[in-house]
């Protein structure tokens, strides 16, 4: 049994939260996250020239890492400065090519960080469709708020099928692709991404005959570990920031933190946010293991945990700031929101838990 | 970053998984599982057991009679042993006053009591609280004077567990009752038979006989009796109350509980189909299983950082607060899961050696009381609150 993590991890882990600490402070986040764009693009061209990206796959994908602890620690970062550069589609897209092999070049370009991808999974109100079309298909329907569409040149998109799910890759000048753009309340981008009759030829597909759902799972399960740990990181972050306010703050003549009804708020927060931190380690570690369903109910687990834990610790934060909690100019409120809103990705804290149960 | 056991930590499990299966005895582990109360001749059975192998002191130093295990060991073997469903040790000589005596103990008074202690001589038993001290247990009342060689005890001590079948009592008295609370406390060896000495049950919420107080007048015991050094007292009460805590979060014990929770959950019905397939009662206990799940790593994180030569302070508060949530919420589930069959009150049911016909499923009789006497978990061994307070202040730095 050993917690530590290996050397080249925590070198690693070092040089991101370096990089952010000193390029990254949340006036810079802010404007990109809520500017047009939803990221600012010479923030993401640094951090991927860090390597940011290859940390997330193992050699054979190109990368120099890959593993569930790699995945942690670099989106535990990423979450501690509140990023919303595209790691996650670049995570989530690129797993899923991983997995399904072929299609070497744009995975190629995705881990090196050249191509920005995004992973179009979660249908709206019109799902999408594909029907046959001689060897390739006629997508048609929509894909619901992918995280930063707008900034990506590759869509990772999957369609639900009777049976295996399909997935196709598609770049997103693809005729008859059309994103609809916004930020999101946290700070970042997504995009509604229509299909109007977009016709692929059989090489669009990512895997093979049956090979679907363990590619969807391969991309989502990637997903799930990276969001929990985000939280984890962006938990670490409020607890600081409201233990300094604790400190700082006096009222009745001395420092908030003195009463006792605060005390035990922040004490329960404590021991939660260690709890979720130890379901993203849970996660972690079974992301790697040879069993399916450990890892699929340790994936469950964690991002009910995180999806539990974050808005109490959001809620928490707020509280025990007070007034400065709420306003946009103190950082901790965008740190609020990103850990309420995480819980609406890849699948909210009830989603989960009735997943859990299901592969129990 | 490893969350699997070593080679050597796995081979140890098998170990104590072999001894537990060999030498734990059949009778005593049904009476566990079925959650029923020892006899004191059950729980001295099975000291006798562990003696006999060299584990019923597991983190005492070999000097003295233990095994020489490491914290990672001392948590596999506890949690074996809830998981075998076997008695727990009786905590009071084995896992309080012995590391008082191996620290701050004199020579002598280690060769005369920790042998007793493990050979089952003396039954030890606990006396801190005091009507006016509990939670400001420093507050404690009762006085010991100095006369000759022998000092005088008078007071009164409560909640005393198991006091009824003790041989000996390890005491805070006061004997400084001009110093500041804290700095005029003794720590004293008592005989439970020493004239002066009267012990009065007090039933608790559930029916059972468990703790008791007891009153001091005029108590005469020897002055080699005192533990150090006089007034020093509250140092030691503080060292035993941190001390053994790699068994705090009880996780082995949640582990067997929710076990038997599933069990009862497929066994019971509701609306046709078993209790553990209603999607209200499925979700309590995944909230609770995955709890228990980060529970687990969380207690090994702590470990491992103990055994990586970091201190054992308070975090130890954040794995008694949230080990004893999950344990009460695990019996909570579990009464609830017998329906109405919770409901009837059959105190005879409850002891070892009954051997009438069930009313309802077999074990629902215990479901209840046993749900009313884990209330205590989250009130001894400083409450959930005292525990959060320690945390604002050493961990939060509040």
């Amino acid at each position: 049994m050993n917690f530590e993590h290996t050397d080249d991890r925590r070198m690693l882990a070092d040089t991101l939260v370096r990089a952010l600490r000193d390029g990254y402070p949340i006036e810079t986040r802010n404007a990109g996250a809520y500017g047009e764009a939803g990221y600012d693009p010479a923030v993401w061209q640094q951090l991927t020239e860090l390597g940011i990206v290859s940390a997330l796959f193992d050699e054979a994908a190109g990368g120099f890492g890959g593993s569930g602890f790699d995945i942690m620690v670099v989106f535990e970062a990423l979450g501690r400065a509140l990023v919303v550069e595209p790691f996650l589609g670049a995570l989530m897209a690129g797993r899923a090519l991983a997995a399904g092999g072929g299609h070497d070049e744009t995975l190629a370009r995705i881990v090196s960080g050249e191509t920005i991808a995004a992973f179009a999974h979660d249908d709206g109100a019109t799902p999408l469709i594909a029907t046959k079309s001689g060897d390739g298909w006629t997508l048609s329907g929509t894909k619901a708020v992918v995280s930063q569409a707008g900034a990506a040149s590759v869509f990772v998109v999957t369609v639900e099928q009777d049976g295996d799910p399909l997935v196709l890759l598609v770049p997103a000048d693809t005729a008859g692709v059309s994103v609809r753009s916004f930020n999101v309340v946290e700070g970042g981008a997504a995009g509604d991404v229509t299909f109007e009759n977009v016709a692929l030829s059989a090489d669009a597909r990512v895997g093979g005959e049956g090979q679907g759902q363990a590619i969807v799972d391969a991309a989502v399960g990637a997903g799930l570990l990276a969001l929990s740990a985000e939280a984890v990181g962006a938990m670490e972050f409020v607890k600081e920031a409201t233990l300094g306010y604790l400190r700082d703050r006096k009222q009745f003549g001395v420092p908030i933190g003195k009463f006792q009804a605060l005390q035990h708020r922040m004490a329960t927060v404590l021991l939660e946010i260690e709890q979720a931190h130890s379901a993203v380690i849970n996660a972690a570690s079974a992301f790697d293991g040879d069993d399916a369903k450990a890892r699929e109910r340790a994936l469950a687990a964690a991002k009910y945990t995180i999806g539990r834990t974050g808005a109490l610790v959001a809620e928490e934060t707020i509280q025990l700031h007070g007034g400065i909690g709420m306003t946009w100019e103190y950082a901790v409120s965008h740190y609020a929101k990103r850990l309420v809103m995480i819980d609406h990705q890849l699948g909210d804290e009830d989603y989960h838990l009735q997943r859990y149960i299901a592969l129990g | 970053m490893d969350l699997s056991f070593t080679p050597e930590e796995e081979a140890f499990r098998e170990e104590v998984r072999a001894f537990f299966r060999d030498k734990l005895p059949a009778r005593l582990s049904t009476l566990v599982r079925e959650g029923k109360r020892l006899r004191k001749s059950d729980m001295e059975e099975w000291h006798a057991i562990l003696n006999e192998r060299g584990w019923l002191a597991n983190h005492w130093p070999e000097q003295w009679g233990g095994p020489g295990w490491s914290v990672i060991q001392r948590f596999i073997f506890d949690n074996e042993s809830a998981l075998a469903h076997a008695p727990r040790v009786v905590p009071f000589g084995v896992n309080m006053l012995g590391p008082v005596l191996i620290k701050y103990g004199s020579e002598e008074q280690k060769k005369q009591w920790l042998p007793r202690i493990l050979d089952g001589s003396d039954w030890w038993c606990q006396g801190y609280s005091e009507p006016g001290a509990g939670s400001d247990l420093a507050g404690l009342k009762t006085t010991a004077v100095r006369k000759g060689d022998v000092y005088v005890v008078n007071g009164q001590k409560t909640w005393t567990t198991l006091g009824q079948h003790a041989d000996m009592i390890f005491c805070l008295v006061r004997t400084d009752p001009t110093a500041k609370k804290q700095e005029g406390i003794s720590f004293l060896l008592i005989d439970m038979k020493s004239p002066g000495i009267e012990v009065r049950p007090i039933t608790l919420i559930d029916g059972e006989q468990e703790v008791n107080e007891v009153f001091f007048t005029d108590v005469e015991v020897p002055v080699a009796n005192l533990v150090g050094e006089e007034n020093m007292g509250w140092t030691y009460a503080k060292y035993l109350l941190t001390y053994e805590r790699t068994n705090i979060a009880g996780v082995g014990f949640s582990i067997a509980s929710f076990e038997r929770l599933k069990e009862v959950a497929q066994m019971q019905k509701k609306g046709g189909r078993a209790l553990a397939d209603d999607p209200l009662f499925a979700a309590r206990m995944a909230r609770v299983e995955i709890d228990l799940a980060n529970m687990q790593t969380t207690n090994l994180r702590v470990l491992a950082a103990v055994a990586g030569g970091g201190a054992p302070g308070a975090e130890s508060s954040m794995l008694k607060i949230k080990g004893t949530e999950i344990r009460q919420e695990i019996t909570s589930l579990t009464r609830r899961a017998y329906g109405s069959y919770a409901a009837p009150y059959i105190p005879e049911a409850l002891e070892a050696g009954w051997n009438g016909e069930d009313v309802g499923p077999e074990d629902a009789a215990m479901a209840a009381p046993s749900y009313f006497n884990n209330r205590k978990l989250s009130i001894f061994g400083g409450s959930n609150e005292i525990q959060k307070n320690i945390i604002s202040k050493a961990i939060l730095g509040l």
